[in-house]
């Protein structure tokens, strides 16, 4: 076991993918020498060299339409976009090829890749650095969306999406990647993408989020309990797409009330998709309408307002004793 | 069916009229008038002062994170002012000389690093877009905007900016094939400072210029010392010349060299060394103008310092009023970020404005019964 935050444990099983299988290649800007603008690639361009480490030209298009190419020649690339922000550059490619190699060749052809970038909110940054866009990705069909929480899952998830047959969205929530240390096993792990896990057990209401949005609600399920004497059940989503409606619905039908919560915008948001089949599933448990606490359906403002538009406990708290006092 | 080279109606050239030890061709010299040179010493030197300032204020979090534009001064410079009122610039974020030139004032770029939306709102009267982040994309509406101009049939010209690393991008090569397809007035500047981030030209790009590509797409191009503000200048007063007669588009890659890091988030010693840096930082623009304009007779020193304080003195009222701005109750009002989504509010957005003013004040009124007890810890890297 090892301290260690969330940087350092993405950028650990980097290290361990690439030592365990020749096949895995890291590509993307300044990801060499530099070792990633937010260091998550460090000590791999030493240790693996300009062949297994690539700082591609400045072209998100080109880095996800090569290591397409790559993937379809038998490599399991992981492709780094610098932000989030910038991918919608290279999104042709997922939704038009990555996404559809499978389907079209009837299964003949398939593409093993990750892409990897930072989203969210939080840290100061200027324009396009900030956005939380999962729900594009989560809606299109042949792309898998994952967002890790903490460290010890986004090691695990980054295996998992790694060995996955499929190309993988992993999505780093950047405000988290130095924000607190967890205990990470010495032994490689792995998580099953599409399984959700119940970070906080609790019987009165649940509450579902991922990323970066899951500290302000397990802050706000501890004032709940605090405060009210109200036992929140907090589930972590980690895959969003195709992610683990019966965690949900298991968790729903007993607590009969649900806050869902994510810093990306609200319509046509993970939130919604959730409702829907919390709808599917278990209606008939439901106490109160099912609460969204998100990101609003405007631009992310620029930094000097990012606070106001993030979700932060006290709106989580408020979402709860609305649904609560139903 | 013989094999034989294919004769090309194109030359590159690279142009350099005052080198790094002031030392001038006169034959290249560009006719521009006293008061003209010193207007280009002047903003650059403005935008120089201002850089460095705005440096001092990121540290200590006064701003946040900007890309530095110290030594490309002359290259924005040089190019915008050669632009009439009328004529449009579409700037990438390195081009802080020409933009105070152009009329943008300082505090209102002082806003914008500081994460208000207010500083990339056109100032009225000027036709030009706001700097832009997604590096080459904004060449593509500088292409659209010149094959507006020639549908509308006015003899304006567009300036336009992009990287090295931008020159990789496909919206760039997509922005100069649809310009020279459509003879769009444009002329793109590329300001090849040789790293995008960390990543040298050398690894960007197997051709020996950006300049050459002109060449594939059917356009002039020119490279010319991108630390030489009369270089620059001749060299885009030619292509606005062309652009204006209707002979299409052009692009000047101008070679300069980024001594400072890609934004203050970056480390350059991590990627080269000092000896590099150092040896170009002496290439730089400035320097080089201020003793042309010595040398020949233009300012004094004692004119130099009379400039050096007036600059000092417009940068200290720029950065008093940007943050007077900063913290006015009109300005960090967070229900500003709904304003501008639509021409019209739609009631949804309408609605979550109400949802987050209530919130504000529910938690207003909530910490004043509290006293003053804290929200919860901000997220930080």
């Amino acid at each position: 076991m090892t301290q260690m935050n969330m940087a350092k444990a993405i950028n650990l099983a980097l290290h361990e993918a690439m030592t365990k299988d020749k096949r895995v290649i890291v590509m993307g800007e300044d990801v060499g020498q530099d070792e990633g603008v937010f260091r998550i690639t460090e000590g791999l361009h030493a240790k693996f060299g300009d062949t297994r480490v690539i700082d591609t030209p400045l072209a998100e298009s080109g880095i996800v339409g090569t290591a397409i190419g790559m993937a379809l020649y038998g490599l399991k690339p992981i492709c780094e976009i610098q932000f989030a922000g910038f991918d919608y550059y290279n999104y042709h490619q997922l939704e038009s090829h990555a996404a559809r190699f499978r389907n079209r060749t009837r299964g003949r052809l398939s593409v093993p890749m990750v892409m990897r970038a930072p989203y969210g909110a939080g840290i100061r940054a200027i324009e396009h650095h900030s956005e939380s866009r999962e729900a594009i990705y989560a809606h299109t069909p042949g792309l898998k969306v994952v967002i890790p929480s903490g460290p010890r899952n986004a090691r695990a998830l980054l295996h998992s999406a790694i060995q996955d047959p499929d190309p993988v969205i992993y999505y780093e929530p950047k405000a988290v990647y130095r924000l607190f240390k967890e205990e990470v096993p010495d032994a490689m792990e792995t998580l099953p993408i599409g399984q959700a896990q119940v970070a906080r057990k609790g019987k009165d209401i649940t509450l579902v989020s991922y990323g970066a949005s899951l500290r302000p609600t397990l802050e706000a399920a501890e004032l709940l309990e605090e405060e009210d004497g109200v036992h929140a059940e907090v589930i972590d989503l980690l895959t969003i797409s195709p992610f683990d409606a019966a965690t949900i619905v298991e968790s729903v039908s007993k607590t009969g009330r649900c806050v869902v919560v994510h810093e990306g915008p609200r319509t046509c948001g993970i939130g919604a998709e959730i409702i829907a089949r919390i709808n599917e599933n278990a209606f008939l448990y439901l106490e109160a309408p099912v609460k969204r606490v998100t990101g609003f359906d405007c631009q992310v403002p620029y930094f000097s307002k990012e606070r106001a538009y993030l979700p932060d406990a006290e709106r989580v708290l408020e979402g709860c004793r609305a649904t609560l006092s139903f | 069916m013989p094999r034989k080279p294919i004769d090309l109606p194109f030359k590159l050239e690279y142009l350099s009229v005052l080198d790094e030890n002031a030392e001038l061709d006169k034959k290249l010299e560009p006719k521009l008038t006293d008061d003209e040179l010193k207007t280009l010493y002047r903003y650059m030197l403005k935008a120089r002062r201002a850089d460095e300032r705005m440096l001092n204020m990121q540290r200590q979090g006064r701003i946040g994170t900007f890309p530095q534009a110290s030594g490309h001064e002359a290259i924005s410079m040089g190019s915008i002012f050669c632009l009439e009122k009328e004529d449009w610039l579409v700037p990438a974020y390195r081009e802080l000389a020409g933009m105070l030139y152009r009329g943008w004032p300082l505090e209102t770029i002082l806003l914008y690093w500081n994460g208000f939306e207010e500083g990339a709102k056109v100032p009225d009267g000027i036709n030009d877009l706001p700097m832009c982040v997604p590096v080459a994309s904004q060449l593509l509406h500088a292409a659209g905007i010149g094959m507006a101009m020639n549908i509308q049939q006015e003899k304006k010209v567009v300036l336009t900016f992009f990287g090295d690393g931008s020159s990789s991008e496909g919206d760039c090569h997509e922005a100069l094939n649809f310009a020279a397809v459509f003879n769009a007035p444009v002329v793109f500047i590329c300001l090849n400072n040789q790293y995008a981030i960390s990543v040298p030209i050398a690894k960007q790009m197997k051709n020996e210029t950006v300049a050459q590509r002109a060449i594939a797409y059917g356009m002039q191009g020119i490279r010319v010392d991108g630390n030489d503000v009369l270089a620059v200048y001749t060299a885009t007063q030619e292509a606005i010349a062309r652009a204006r007669k209707g002979e299409g588009p052009t692009l000047i890659e101008c070679l300069t060299y980024r001594f400072t890091p890609h934004t203050t988030a970056d480390d350059p010693k991590r990627y080269r060394s000092e000896d590099e840096s150092k040896k170009w930082h002496l290439r730089e623009p400035l320097l080089r103008f201020a003793k042309f304009l010595k040398n020949k007779g233009i300012m004094n020193d004692e004119q130099k310092i009379a400039i050096d304080a007036e600059i000092d003195a417009e940068i200290k009222a720029a950065v008093a009023k940007a943050e007077e701005l900063a913290k006015s109750e009109e300005l960090m009002d967070p229900l500003r970020m709904f304003d501008y989504s639509f021409a019209d509010m739609p009631p949804f957005l309408a609605e979550q404005r109400q949802e987050l003013a209530d919130h504000i004040a529910k938690h207003k009124k909530h910490k004043k019964e509290a006293g003053e007890k804290k929200a919860p810890s901000p997220a930080q890297i």
